[in-house]
């Protein structure tokens, strides 16, 4: 009390009528709001510590709690969000940058939500996709400009590398570290068992998951944690980050009070020691630089893999993505501002990018009007949240998409944005060996092959009632999309028409 | 193998590399990049200039250089030796984890950035001149000695070394009165135990340039150290 002093946000409301004084949601809970009270005989909360990230609520064998908001907010002030007087609060406690952790929940516009896809009706006919064949795979990678024959008239048939996904979806990056041994168990296997995908992030590959090499996108960031010949080798694809969506334009910090065990070989540094991910790459200054890279990533893995450049959507990013295609990367990922993260400073994952809708379609014409679009695959993250996003990304040019937020989900994640703290009581945002496992990693990953097969199912039914009965002929089809409440502007920049057009 | 650069891009040089497991020698190298890039075994030796990048990602095997080298040589380089008998450029030995890098002459900006060390993995650079401004930045472990043993009139190292470092040790053979070093790191004149240390890391150095240890070593050291392997740890404040 005192000062700083703020009302919980959250207020825990228990019914002592259902309450069975069971414990389970005081062992439940690494936050410790719950405790037994031995002189009236009754568990009681501490409201301050709550997250609200439901683990109690969905424990507890009676259904005998509750979270709501506790409503105890200062006096109204459109300009002064109570939001904004505990930020200030905060630092004017502490004297520490805020942080915060997944994608920003700010209201900024969803371009998703703006846009409506087609369907075909009596002059073309739709397709069914429970009774006819639809192609869902794509191919990431260089593609040929054209057709080349040998003396001899035959086809040549010899590509640059490519990956197989047997649907445009794929998981992305999230370090061993900021997410679960569990839950990196859970996204490998899944992938591996979908045909997709997944990205190892920042920190390096254990070594229990070289096995889903074939399945894996090896990351390698400023800091170059965790990379040597064997991790350069493992993957199926190397991605350069050079920047995320959530946070653009500055570097990442694994406390070394999190660099313990596991995580410390696997990143291959000692233990206690903070892990630090420079802003920048310090020998790339530009594109002829970031080729540099690029190229030393082929010759050392001897041009046997495609190679991902990942940057933030950020304002020119056309122009930065027409460089990064002729830097010699096979994929451009972009990320769009709303993309999730493990922590990151609040005002620049709220404030700092945008929205990847813009930035997809904007690169997509720019690349096209340049004549390079074959040069490269665009993938696209930040955030997708369902088939349909799916959808329209790729009629908006993407070959395919990048999702973390949602398998998140699916493995158990409230979205109560406190995995900074790393005592994610759904053992995925943490390392404490007892949250660990309470994420079993065969039910998180068949719950991925369900969230992922179920998308499958959808992206088949929206393209079938378009009439399109492959990914190939839906990429960069903007006729099949229309905005509706949208800007003349902003309908240029997305390149399609109103509704009703 | 005797591999003649002339004609060759980088990729004509490497190919050749991939097809054999002998030692070979590359002659007439003219700014060629990524040479050895992931290279695992063998020795080769460059006659010439190599370009950017050289051994890049190695893993083992030796590199010798009869002349100068250019940026980033040795990027995230695991295991293995280089040795520059001429001068080498920037970021020389970036985020290298393992092996040994032994320059001549003088080295660029950023030489030894975000070195790291692991286990029985201990990088070491040695510098026999000058270097360029943000030694050590970041650097997390390993070992970075600089030498100047040809232009002792002159500082060992230029601007702002030792930058965001939160690992491992530097040696410059000064007494440092002349430079400005940050606050996050200790300097303190070498010690007997120092001297040691420094006898074992600049032995194979010495045989290799043909250098007198105990000459190099009768010199002033000074040893920076960083005050903190979590120097990051109270910047924030959960949101």
């Amino acid at each position: 009390m005192g000062l700083d002093f703020m009302y919980p946000e959250f207020e825990v409301i228990r019914n002592m009528d259902r309450c069975i004084n069971c414990h389970v949601c005081e062992n439940e809970c690494a936050n410790g709001v719950h405790a037994f009270d031995v002189k009236r005989g009754i568990i009681t909360a501490d409201d301050a510590k709550c997250v609200n990230c439901q683990r109690c609520v969905s424990f507890c064998p009676t259904r005998a709690l509750k979270i709501v908001k506790s409503g105890c907010e200062l006096r109204e002030n459109a300009n002064w969000h109570h939001w904004t007087i505990r930020e200030i609060y905060r630092q004017a406690a502490t004297g520490g940058v805020l942080l915060s952790s997944m994608g920003t929940p700010n209201a900024l516009p969803v371009y998703w939500d703006k846009i409506l896809i087609n369907a075909s009706q009596v002059t073309n006919p739709p397709i069914d996709p429970l009774r006819e064949p639809m192609e869902t795979r794509v191919f990431l990678g260089e593609k040929p400009e054209k057709v080349k024959h040998d003396k001899d008239g035959r086809l040549i048939c010899e590509l640059p590398p490519q990956v197989e996904l047997s649907m445009p979806v794929m998981f992305s990056a999230m370090s061993y570290g900021s997410i679960s041994y569990n839950a990196h168990a859970a996204l490998a296997s899944a992938a591996s068992e979908l045909g997709i995908l997944y990205n190892t992030g920042e920190g390096g590959l254990h070594e229990d998951f070289y096995p889903y090499g074939p399945n894996t996108i090896v990351q390698v960031a400023s800091g170059r944690f965790g990379v040597h010949e064997g991790y350069l080798a493992a993957g199926a694809a190397i991605e350069i980050k050079m920047g995320q969506g959530a946070k653009p334009g500055i570097g990442g910090h694994l406390p070394g009070s999190k660099i313990d065990g596991d995580i410390s070989r696997t990143r291959m540094i000692p233990q206690g020691t903070d892990a630090i991910s420079p802003a920048p790459h310090h020998d790339i200054y530009s594109i002829e630089d970031l080729r540099q890279l690029v190229m030393s990533l082929k010759e050392a893995t001897s041009y046997e893999k495609p190679i991902i450049v990942k940057v933030a959507a950020v304002h020119n990013i056309a122009a930065i993505a027409s460089g990064i295609a002729r830097s010699g990367a096979d994929i451009i990922a972009i990320d769009g501002f709303r993309g999730g993260t493990g922590a990151a400073p609040t005002h620049i994952r709220n404030q700092v990018g945008i929205p990847i809708e813009l930035a997809l379609a904007s690169v997509d014409k720019r690349l096209r009007d340049e004549g390079i679009r074959s040069r490269v695959s665009l993938v696209v993250g930040g955030s997708i949240r369902n088939a349909a996003d799916v959808i329209k990304a790729i009629a908006l040019g993407a070959d395919a998409c990048y999702v973390a937020t949602a398998p998140l989900l699916a493995m158990g994640c409230h979205l109560c944005r406190t995995c900074q703290t790393g005592l994610c009581n759904w053992g995925i945002a943490t390392q404490r060996p007892d949250l660990v496992k309470r994420l079993d990693p065969e039910v998180a990953r068949t719950r991925l092959v369900n969230l992922m097969t179920a998308w499958r199912h959808e992206i088949k039914e929206i393209m079938g009632g378009m009439g399109i009965n492959s990914i190939e002929a839906l990429r960069g089809n903007r006729l099949m999309l229309r905005g509706v409440d949208l800007t003349e502007k902003e309908l240029e920049i997305l390149g399609i028409a109103h509704a009703g057009e | 193998m005797l591999i003649n650069a002339k004609n060759l891009d980088h990729r004509g040089i490497n190919d050749a590399l991939r097809d054999t497991h002998d030692d070979c020698t590359i002659e007439n190298c003219c700014g060629q990049r990524f040479i050895a890039a992931g290279m695992s075994d063998r020795h080769i030796t460059i006659e010439g200039i190599p370009g950017n990048a050289l051994g890049a990602f190695m893993n083992g095997g030796t590199v010798t250089v009869n002349g100068n080298a250019q940026d980033a040589v040795g990027d995230t380089m695991n295991e293995g030796d280089i040795i520059i008998h001429g001068s080498i450029g920037d970021a020389a030995g970036y985020a290298m984890r393992g092996g040994r890098i032994f320059v001549r002459g003088n080295a660029g900006y950023r030489a030894g950035i975000h070195m790291k060390a692991y286990e029985d993995k201990m990088p070491l650079l040695v510098i026999g001149g000058k270097a360029g401004s943000f030694l050590g930045e970041y650097q997390a472990g390993g070992v970075i000695i600089v030498l100047n043993l040809d232009t002792p009139e002159d500082r060992c190292v230029s601007n702002f070394p030792c930058t965001g470092m939160h690992g491992g040790k530097i040696f410059l053979r000064s007494d440092c009165r002349n430079i400005i070093f940050p606050e996050q790191v200790s300097t303190a004149p070498a010690t007997d135990e120092d001297k040691a240390e420094l006898r074992a890391h600049l032995n194979d150095y010495c045989a290799q340039f043909d250098l007198d240890l105990d000459t190099i070593l009768a010199a002033d050291f000074t040893v920076v150290t960083p005050n903190s392997s979590t120097p990051y740890r109270q910047m924030y404040v959960a949101n």
